[in-house]
């Protein structure tokens, strides 16, 4: 701590190869002109200084208190479990670990109906629970309960991916010198561990605070019609009763907390950095029994909270609960796979079906193209950031706004900016398929620099100096010091930016995109009609969907970077 | 090793390149492009519309924009450039704030010979009616069968204890069935007796969720999600859709409507043709084509919505399931435009808070 204050404070001269003055400068007029402006254009228009009746301020101060209420609790209760899980994951070896670790990650990017409904076919009154233990009776969870719940299922892998990325780069020999010298488990944590991890952990907290500031499915789902955060207040004024003035008023609150939050962020980390050294993996079996009970409880209660909602997604995909013909009223179950050799007939001729196939690939490709385009903004952005000058101090708060911007009014806001050809009169933005991985870019890239950020800022800088006073070109240097340290953080980074635009996050929800159906819109479209092929194809698309993300995040995972691990 | 750090350096700038590259204009050859903008529910068979594409030399290109608001709103939005030639999706709900925006040309479409006085909602045919359905309760028949309960003949015996815990409505603030069946409420008690029904209502167990689609296949019990509800509000069309697509095939439908007195709402779809169109002609065709027989006779299986034409014909499952005409009412669109925000927060502040 106390050498990396000195370090930063000396200002060493800089020789990574991303030292140029303007290598920030894509990604801010990428900001500029698919975030700010679009989102000042829609504010400019429909803000009104008429919508500042009592009625609409009691209104949003009832739904600022909410907002604020429930997220504070959630971000709580998901640290709660996911600091012993980042731990249980950087320091641990055990069998199925990267499975169990890219399952936390998948519920990130599942549509909150289905996330909804997997829940249902496992504790719902005529789920799996009540059909194989049909004696006892499972307590109805209140919904704001449900609420909390589902946040922390949600976002318990940002938290993980995050501060447990932190952990593997933290030496292990402060613990171990710790514990030498006599102090207790709590010590070593207090003293040792989290002073290392207040960065990450500040990163994850403000993210995961962030995602539960802005929520809007698990509450509009979850909450019945009792509870609403600012981004539901948003929808339902500016897409339900058209009252565009109110929802404009709402969305600049919204963004003004978040760049509240954002610049108590930067400033708190301003002074945080600790350098690390790129270390091989100091995750091992576990020696004690201590241990032992320790990673066998975390990983049943992480199996049994993760993995059997997940579970029941695909069983009930597989099975059909319909009376049996002719009988009545009692449930007959039996396997089927009718739901999925049904997804591939377009039984009704319509020319809105699209083959499983098909969707899949429009996904990934999304996906693909948001991953290469945040990174290729995100990282020289993350760079500078993370030995920041002037602008880059102005501009770091800045970065985290998409994540606070209301996907409705920043939706609305493309239509409003993007309607007109561009280039020449056949091009026109909004109509094209580029829009996609634009608007899940934005999203994205708060995620990407943070994901870095830390890391680049820990890469000490007396190792680049040996490596350059011993003659190592500034490519050398990067190769040799930046990269070891940096793969890890990049590839949590990639995940990010993937799981981002599976989910299709954001203001692309209100972007319309007919040539080429995505998994989540598919499913929406089974969802949307009545009739029980309709519901198990729904079920069917969306284990499609899970397990399109498994794959994806295990490969990203599994991908051999050259250079990484090599220590 | 060193080799292929600059090669996945390089790969990363040739998609970058590769991206910006998709920016450029692809000059559009062949036949002229019609746009339709509609909301997500919208559906219609490839060869309906490759026999209107053949016909007229033209290729659609359809822009599902959202739920009927969000579709809405954008059309509103993109007034000035507009997104599309037509417009479909708008409802009897939507219907004033709609022409308040001036969005639409007027047409007079000889098809509307054949569509019945009482769904031309608009005299000066800025929109033209599409389609049609009822937001009626569903039931779960098995349940009310094996419990020897009488099915509710009215929204008045819906307060009865027999029936506590035992409907599932959705939020008129944020559904579009919930919203028409707040609406029957109010036609049928008035705009002062609506909020003493819902009170009743509340204290019998209503449940509210977000949306048609969480009350349907979470909440309903004679849906595949299996929910604890047996009655639900849905669409009238809702059983004939459980007998279609039934697995394994069954010989009825699972459900049926309640029909009693304004227990149904009805709601009508319109089609428009949008101000700024650089094809008047062909949109006009489109029009033409949408309240065409052949079009209307397709709309059914496609959208579970009945068609306004009388000359259309119905499918068998439609005709033994989804009859309502005794029970639907409706209100006038103006009314609703006006009364709208308020009744949707006198109604959440007696039912959620």
């Amino acid at each position: 701590m106390e050498l990396g204050g000195c370090f930063v404070g000396l200002r060493p001269p800089r020789n990574d190869i991303f030292d140029m003055k303007l290598r920030s400068l894509p990604a801010i007029l990428f900001l500029a002109i698919f975030f700010f402006y679009p989102l000042a254009r829609i504010l400019a228009l429909t803000l009104e200084v008429s919508v500042l009746t009592s009625a609409n301020l009691l209104l949003t101060s009832r739904v600022l208190s909410f907002t604020f209420y429930q997220a504070f609790l959630s971000t709580l209760l998901t640290f709660l479990l996911g600091l012993p899980a980042a731990y249980l994951f950087a320091r641990f070896d055990f069998r199925g670990k990267s499975l169990l670790r890219a399952v936390t990650a998948i519920p990130f990017m599942l549509p909150t109906v289905v996330v909804a409904s997997s829940f249902n076919a496992l504790f719902g009154n005529r789920g799996w629970l009540s059909f194989l233990f049909p004696l006892s009776s499972f307590p109805q969870p209140s919904p704001f309960t449900l609420i909390l719940l589902a946040h922390v299922f949600y976002n318990t892998t940002i938290v993980i991916r995050i501060v447990g990325n932190a952990l593997t780069q933290l030496d292990p020999r402060l613990e171990a010198a710790a514990r030498t010298l006599g102090a207790n488990p709590l010590q070593v944590w207090t003293q040792a561990i989290l002073p290392g991890l207040r960065m990450p952990l500040l990163a994850a907290g403000l993210l995961v605070f962030l995602f539960d500031f802005t929520s809007f499915g698990v509450i509009l789902l979850l909450g019945g019609a009792k509870f609403a955060t600012l981004e539901v207040e948003i929808y339902i004024q500016a897409l339900q009763l058209l009252n565009l003035p109110l929802a404009a008023l709402l969305s600049l609150i919204q963004l003004l907390c978040t760049l509240a939050f954002s610049i108590l962020y930067s400033r708190l980390s301003a002074q945080m950095l600790v350098p690390t050294a790129p270390r091989p993996s100091t995750a091992r079996r576990p020696r004690t029994l201590v241990e032992s009970i320790y990673v066998a409880s975390l990983c049943f209660l992480l199996s049994a909270f993760f993995v059997l909602p997940l579970l029941a997604l695909p069983i009930r995909s597989l099975t059909r609960l319909e009376a049996d013909r002719g009988e009545r009223g009692e449930v007959q179950y039996g396997l089927t796979s009718a739901y999925y050799s049904e997804l591939f007939v377009n039984r009704r001729g319509s020319i809105f079906y699209v083959p499983p196939v098909e969707a899949a690939r429009n996904s990934l490709t999304y996906a693909g193209a948001t991953v290469l385009l945040s990174l290729a903004l995100g990282f020289p952005l993350a760079s500078a950031l993370a030995r920041p000058g002037r602008v880059e101090r102005i501009l770091d708060p800045l970065l985290m706004l998409p994540l606070g911007a209301s996907a409705v009014t920043l939706g609305l806001g493309f239509i409003v900016t993007f309607n007109r050809p561009l280039f020449s009169s056949h091009f026109s933005l909004l109509s094209s398929p580029l829009i996609i991985p634009l608007a899940h870019a934005i999203i994205a890239l708060p995620f990407v620099v943070r994901a870095l950020q830390p890391a680049i800022a820990a890469i000490p800088e007396r190792l680049r100096h040996a490596a350059a006073t011993l003659g190592a070109s500034p490519w050398r240097v990067w190769q040799n010091v930046d990269w070891p340290i940096l793969s890890r953080a990049i590839l949590s980074a990639a995940t990010f930016a993937f799981t981002v635009s599976l989910g299709e996050f954001g203001a692309a929800t209100l972007l319309a995109r007919p040539d080429f159906p995505t998994l989540p819109v598919a499913i929406a479209r089974f969802l949307a009609q009545p009739g029980g092929l309709n519901y198990g194809q729904a079920m069917a698309m969306s284990t499609i969907l899970m397990g399109v993300t498994l794959l994806g995040i295990l490969s990203i995972e599994k991908l051999r970077l050259p250079g990484a691990g090599e220590f | 090793m060193k080799k292929k750090l600059p090669s996945a350096f390089r790969l990363l700038f040739l998609a970058f390149c590769l991206l910006l590259s998709a920016c450029a204009p692809v000059p559009t050859a062949g036949p002229v492009t019609l746009t339709i903008m509609t909301h997500d529910s919208f559906a219609v068979s490839e060869d309906v519309v490759a026999k209107f594409e053949q016909a007229n030399n033209v290729k659609l290109v359809f822009l599902p924009s959202g739920d009927t608001g969000a579709a809405l709103n954008k059309a509103i939005l993109s007034k000035d450039a507009p997104l599309a030639d037509v417009f479909f999706g708008v409802d009897n709900t939507f219907l004033s704030r709609a022409l308040d925006a001036d969005l639409f040309e007027a047409y007079a479409s000889p098809a509307l010979a054949d569509i019945p006085a009482e769904f031309k909602l608009d005299p000066q045919n800025r929109i033209l009616p599409v389609d049609y359905g009822d937001v009626c309760i569903n039931y779960d028949k098995a349940y009310f069968a094996a419990n020897n309960l009488a099915v509710p003949q009215s929204l008045e015996d819906l307060t009865l204890p027999e029936y506590k815990d035992l409907l599932v409505v959705e939020n008129p603030a944020t559904s579009s069935p919930g919203l028409a069946f707040m609406l029957a409420t109010v036609q049928h008690f008035g705009e002062t007796g609506y909020l003493a029904y819902w009170g009743q209502l509340r204290d019998n167990g209503v449940v509210v969720v977000d949306g048609w689609e969480t009350a349907y296949y979470t909440n309903f019990s004679a849906s595949s999600g299996r929910g604890p509800q047996p009655m639900v509000v849905s669409y009238a069309t809702s059983p004939a859709a459980e007998f279609l697509f039934a697995d394994p095939p069954v010989d009825e439908a699972p459900t049926a409507s309640i029909l009693g007195p304004d227990t149904c709402f009805r709601q009508i779809e319109f089609v428009g043709i949008l101000k700024g169109t650089q094809q008047p002609a062909l949109a006009q065709k489109f029009v033409d084509f949408m309240l065409s027989a052949d079009f209307q006779n397709d709309m059914p299986m496609q959208m579970f919505v009945l068609p306004v034409n009388t000359q259309a014909t119905l499918p068998e499952a439609f005709t033994q399931y989804a009859d309502t005409a005794s029970a639907s009412t409706s209100l006038d669109p103006a009314y609703i435009a006006a009364n709208r925000e308020t009744w949707i927060n006198a109604w959440t502040e007696v039912v959620v808070r």
